[in-house]
C-alpha cells in the first residue's frame, strides 16, 4: 500500500480522521516540548498554586514550577512507555500465538493454559504486585505492562491464525516442505498483520490509561521529574484553587487515550467494511 | 407472445433494470413470464445476474444495488410499488424462496416443526396450534417426509442435506404461493439427492399449480426439470427457449458455446472452451457483451446492442445472426469415438498405494486402498461426499493424516507424510486444490508464489527463476501480465491457471487434482481439462479426484469408485460407464443429470 492510499484514506474517514490527528498531535506535543518548555520543569519560579499570567500560560503548581512548562516535559515518558509496552507485547504475543496456532495440540494447549493463568491476574494488581516487589525502573514497568497485555495478543493471533492455517495455500507450502520459519513468517504473519496492528492500537489506549493511572499512585515515574499522570495527583489538593495544574495533563492524557482508541477503532471499521451511518 | 395465450402469466416481467448506486448496470431490459405449473430456469454463469434477476421477484436487492426502472406483477400486484408491511405479506404467502445452502437457510435452534408453524403463525395468526397441524402434516408428506411428530420434533442438523432441502421446500409450499423462486436448490447436494428433490419439484409444482423460476449453472440439471430455459450472459437475456429445442437446436452463439463446453457422462468428448472471459459489470462495451467471445461476431455487433426478438410463440432470442439454429456435437458419434481412445503403454506404474487406511481420531475413514498410476495416465477417483477421496488424495500428498500403509513411489519407498519425504520425491508429486480463491496466497504477487516454490526445490539464481516462471506462465497460457499481479485481481479460473503454473514449476512426475473445476464456470471448466489433457499427452500421470462423472468421462482413462472408504469398482472409464456391475455405481452413473442420455 503506497502513502498516497493511506493519506486518502485518512482524509476520507472522518473517524480515523480525528484519531490520526489526535495521536500524532499528543505525540509531537511530548516529543518536542522538552525542547520548547520556557522554563525548566524543576525551576521553582513562583507562587505556590498561583494563577496564570505573563510568565506561565497554566500558572503554577503546589510548589512553584511552571505548569506549562512541566506539561511539556511531562509527556515523553508516558508517550515512549505506553509505546513500547505495547509494541513489545505485540511482537511477543503475536509469534507465541502463531505457534501455537499453526501447531495446534499438545504446543497449543500448553501456551493456552499459561496465558490464561496470566488472564486471571487482574492487570493493576500484577502490575503493583511486581513494582512493590521489585521497584519501579521504568524498563521494569514496561517489561510489566506488556506481560500483563500478552495473553490477549496471544489469543488474537492465535484465532486468526487457525483460521489461516487450514487455508490451502498454507497446505500447499506444508506439501513443498517450506520450513516452519518460512510459513510462519513470509505466508501466515502478512496475513494476519492488519487484525494485529488494530490491535496495537487497542493496546496503546489500555497503556496509557495503566501507565498514568500508576504515577497517579506514586507507582511510576519518580518525583520530582514532570509526568502527566504524577501532575494530577501532586495538584489534586489545590483543584479549586488552580485547576489547570491538574486539568491540562488530565485533558491530554484523555485525549492521547481517545485519538488511539478512535485511529484503531476506524481501521478495524474500515477494514472489515463497515460503512459509516449516514 | 403471452397476448395470444389465453390465460394470463402468472409472473410478468417487463423491462426490470438493476443497477448498483454508482449506476453500473448489473442486469438491463429483462422481460419475460412465467404461466401456472410452469418452470422457467434461468442459467447462467457467475457474474449473468440470474441471481440478481430472482432476488428483484422477491423485491430484493443485495447491499449496494437497486431497482431502476421496470415492472413486476405476480397475479396483477405490482411488487415494486408496495409498502414494507404489504411485502412482508406477499413474500412467503404469494411468492417464496427456496435458497441454495439449506445448513444455513434453517435456523439450528428451532426444530423442524417450529419452522413449519412459524410460517403459519407469521401468516395465517388466525389458526391455533390445532388448526395449523393438518396443514403442516400435510405439506410434510407432500415433500416425501415422514408425517409424524418424533420427525417433526427433530433439529436441522439430525436431517440429511437432501431432507433439510425438503424442508426448506415444504416452507415455501405450505401457503400456497403463486410464484415459487428456487436458487441453485440442489448445489449443495450430492447426485443422488439432487436427482430425487429435482423429482419433487416438479410434482409439488405441478400439484400446487405454481409457476417456478429456478436459477442453476447447471444446464444438465436444468434440462430434468425446465419447461422453458432463459440463457442470461453479462446482465442480459441472450435466448428464451423451449427445452425441447434449446438442447438439441440452440439459436445463440452462447449457447451453443455452453452445450458444447460441458462434459458429458454419456458421451466421450472433449469439452470445446469458450475463448476469453466474462466482461464484468461496468466493463461490457456498447455492443452485444458476447461478441468478443463469438465465433459469429461480425463488425455490426460490437457497436449494436442486439435486442430480443420472438422467433415463434415460445422462443426468444438477441442475436443479430438469427438465420439459423446451431448444430451440435451429436451423440450418435459416441460409440465410433470411444474406440479411438488411446490405450496406455504397458509401462510400469510409477505410483503404488499398498493398503492404505486412515482415521480420523479412532474412525476410520479409508479401508485397504490400493491403487496404481502409470505415467501419462489420468485415473478419476470418483464417490460421494464422506467416501473418502480427499483423504486418499492427501495422504498421496503427504498431508498430516493418521494412516496405516505403504507407497511406493518410481521404485522408492515414500513416506506417508511430506516432512518425512526427501526434496527429490516432493517435488515431483504436486497437489491442485478444490478452491482456487484459497489456494493462493493473498499477501504475494504471482511471481512470488511461483519463484518461491522453484528456489525452494532447485536453489536457483535470479535470472534462472524468472526464465522458468515466464515458461510456465507460457504452458498455462497465461499472459506475462500475471506475474506482477496479486490473486484478487485475477479470475477464478485464471487462478486455478496459476496453481497448476505453481504445481508444474516443480517440474511433477504426478499431478492430483482435487476436484479442481467444481468451483468454475463450465466454460472455463473446459479450458482447465484441455489443458490437463495436454500436460496429460506430456507423459504427466494425473490423479483426478472428482464427483462429477461428466468430468470423468471426459478426461480419466481409469476409474475407481469409492463408497464408504472402500474401492468398490474399478475398470477403463467407458466400460466402466457404460457396464457397471455394483449396484450403488449403477445408481450413481442414472442419476448423474446428462445432456444426452435419452431421458
Amino acid at each position: 500500500m503506497n502513502i498516497s492510499a493511506w493519506t486518502k484514506k485518512i482524509r476520507q474517514n472522518s473517524q480515523i480522521g480525528l484519531g490520526f490527528t489526535l495521536s500524532a498531535g499528543i505525540l509531537l506535543l511530548a516529543l518536542l516540548g522538552p525542547w520548547l518548555a520556557p522554563h525548566s520543569p524543576l525551576d521553582l519560579v513562583g507562587p505556590r498554586y498561583g494563577s496564570p499570567d505573563a510568565n506561565a500560560l497554566l500558572g503554577y503548581d503546589y510548589l512553584g514550577h511552571d505548569v506549562w512548562s512541566r506539561l511539556l516535559s511531562g509527556g515523553l515518558s508516558l508517550v515512549w512507555m505506553s509505546i513500547a509496552a505495547s509494541v513489545i507485547a505485540l511482537v511477543s504475543g503475536a509469534l507465541i500465538g502463531m505457534v501455537a496456532g499453526f501447531f495446534r495440540g499438545r504446543i497449543d494447549q500448553t501456551i493456552l493454559w499459561w496465558s490464561d493463568v496470566f488472564l486471571a491476574f487482574p492487570n493493576l494488581i500484577l502490575i503493583l504486585l511486581v513494582v512493590a516487589m521489585l521497584g519501579r525502573d521504568p524498563w521494569l514497568i514496561v517489561i510489566i505492562v506488556s506481560i500483563a497485555f500478552l495473553p490477549g495478543v496471544i489469543r488474537l493471533s492465535r484465532s486468526i491464525t487457525l483460521g489461516i492455517a487450514q487455508q490451502e495455500y498454507i497446505e500447499a507450502t506444508t506439501m513443498m516442505g517450506y520450513s516452519t520459519y518460512r510459513i510462519l513468517l513470509r505466508e501466515i504473519l502478512p496475513n494476519i498483520s492488519m487484525p494485529l496492528l488494530i490491535h496495537l492500537g487497542t493496546m496503546l489506549s489500555w497503556a496509557v490509561g495503566i501507565l498514568a493511572g500508576l504515577s497517579f499512585l506514586g507507582y511510576g515515574v519518580e518525583p520530582p521529574a514532570a509526568d502527566w499522570g504524577l501532575m494530577v495527583n501532586e495538584n489534586r489538593a489545590g483543584l479549586q484553587i488552580q485547576p489547570y495544574a491538574v486539568l491540562a495533563p488530565a485533558i491530554l492524557i484523555a485525549l492521547f487515550a481517545l485519538g488511539t482508541n478512535l485511529l484503531a477503532e476506524g481501521l478495524g471499521r474500515a477494514q472489515s467494511g463497515i460503512k459509516e451511518a449516514r | 407472445m403471452t397476448s395470444v395465450q389465453p390465460i394470463h402469466p402468472v409472473l410478468k416481467v417487463n423491462q426490470l433494470n438493476i443497477a448498483l448506486e454508482n449506476g453500473t448496470a448489473l442486469v438491463s431490459d429483462i422481460s419475460f413470464d412465467v404461466h401456472a405449473g410452469e418452470v422457467l430456469a434461468l442459467v447462467g454463469e457467475s457474474g449473468s445476474g440470474k441471481t440478481t434477476i430472482a432476488m428483484a421477484l422477491l423485491a430484493h436487492t443485495r447491499a449496494g444495488a437497486r431497482i431502476e426502472s421496470g415492472t413486476i406483477l405476480i397475479d396483477n400486484i405490482d411488487l415494486l410499488s408496495l409498502a414494507p408491511e404489504k411485502l412482508r405479506a406477499i413474500r412467503g404467502g404469494l411468492v417464496s424462496l427456496v435458497a441454495q445452502n439449506p445448513a444455513m437457510a434453517l435456523n439450528p435452534l428451532r426444530t423442524i416443526g417450529q419452522h413449519l408453524h412459524d410460517v403459519l403463525k407469521a401468516h395465517r395468526p388466525e389458526l391455533n396450534q390445532h388448526q395449523r397441524q393438518p396443514q403442516v402434516n400435510a405439506i410434510i408428506h407432500d415433500v416425501g417426509l415422514p408425517a409424524d411428530q418424533r420427525f417433526l420434533d427433530r433439529f436441522p442438523h439430525q436431517l440429511s442435506g437432501g431432507q433439510q432441502q425438503r424442508i426448506l421446500l415444504g416452507l415455501a409450499f405450505i401457503l400456497r404461493p403463486k410464484l415459487i423462486v428456487l436458487d441453485e436448490p440442489t448445489t449443495a447436494l450430492d447426485v443422488s439427492s439432487q436427482a430425487r428433490i429435482l423429482n419433487t419439484i416438479r410434482d409439488l409444482c405441478k400439484r400446487y399449480d405454481a409457476a417456478a423460476v429456478y436459477v442453476s449453472h447447471d444446464l444438465a440439471v436444468v434440462k430434468q426439470l425446465a419447461d422453458r430455459v432463459m440463457v442470461l450472459y453479462a446482465g442480459r437475456i441472450a435466448e428464451i427457449s423451449p427445452r425441447s429445442s434449446l438442447f438439441t437446436q440452440p439459436r445463440h452463439p452462447y449457447t451453443y458455446g455452453l452445450l458444447e463446453a460441458i462434459p458429458d457422462i454419456a458421451l466421450r468428448r472433449a469439452p470445446k472452451p469458450i475463448p476469453g472471459q466474462t466482461a464484468a459489470p461496468g466493463h461490457r462495451g456498447q455492443g452485444c457483451a458476447f461478441a468478443p467471445r463469438c465465433f459469429k461476431a461480425s463488425q455490426a455487433c460490437l457497436h449494436k446492442q442486439p435486442s430480443l426478438l420472438t422467433l415463434d410463440e415460445q422462443h426468444q432470442l438477441a442475436c443479430l445472426n438469427t438465420s439459423v439454429p446451431l448444430r451440435l456435437t451429436q451423440p450418435d458419434s459416441l460409440h465410433n469415438e470411444s474406440l479411438i481412445q488411446p490405450e496406455i503403454a504397458n509401462t510400469l506404474p510409477i505410483l503404488h498405494m499398498h493398503q492404505i487406511s486412515a482415521f480420523y481420531g479412532k474412525q476410520p475413514v479409508l479401508h485397504d486402498i490400493s491403487l496404481e498410476v502409470a505415467i501419462g495416465e489420468c485415473l478419476a477417483i470418483v464417490g460421494q461426499s464422506g467416501s473418502g477421496k480427499t483423504t486418499l488424495a492427501k495422504i498421496m500428498a503427504g498431508l498430516n493424516i493418521a494412516a496405516t500403509g505403504r507407497i511406493n513411489f518410481i521404485g522408492a519407498e515414500l513416506p506417508l507424510r511430506a516432512s518425512y519425504r526427501a526434496a527429490e520425491q516432493r517435488h515431483k508429486i504436486q497437489y491442485i486444490f478444490q478452491n482456487p480463491y484459497q489456494a493462493l496466497n493473498p499477501r504475494q504477487t504471482i511471481k512470488e508464489t511461483l519463484s518461491a516454490a522453484a528456489k525452494h526445490f532447485f536453489k536457483l539464481d535470479h535470472a534462472a527463476t524468472a526464465l522458468m516462471v515466464a515458461e510456465v506462465l507460457g504452458k498455462v497460457s497465461l499472459p506475462e501480465k500475471v506475474a506482477q499481479q496479486y490473486p484478487r485481481e485475477l479470475s477464478g479460473g485464471e487462478l486455478q491457471r496459476v496453481a497448476i503454473a505453481r504445481a508444474l514449476i516443480c517440474q511433477p512426475k504426478l499431478l492430483i487434482c482435487d476436484e479442481i473445476t467444481s468451483a468454475l464456470d463450465v466454460s472455463v471448466q473446459a479450458n482447465i481439462l484441455e489443458l490437463l489433457q495436454s500436460l496429460q499427452q506430456d507423459g504427466l500421470a494425473i490423479i483426478f479426484v472428482t464427483h462429477n462423472l461428466g468430468v470423468v468421462r471426459s478426461i480419466a482413462n481409469r476409474v475407481m469408485v469409492l463408497h464408504q472408504g472402500s474401492i468398490i469398482e474399478s475398470g477403463h472409464v467407458d466400460q466402466l460407464l457404460d457396464h457397471p456391475t455394483v449396484d450403488y455405481t449403477k445408481r450413481l452413473i442414472q442419476d448423474s443429470p446428462s445432456l444426452f442420455a435419452a431421458a
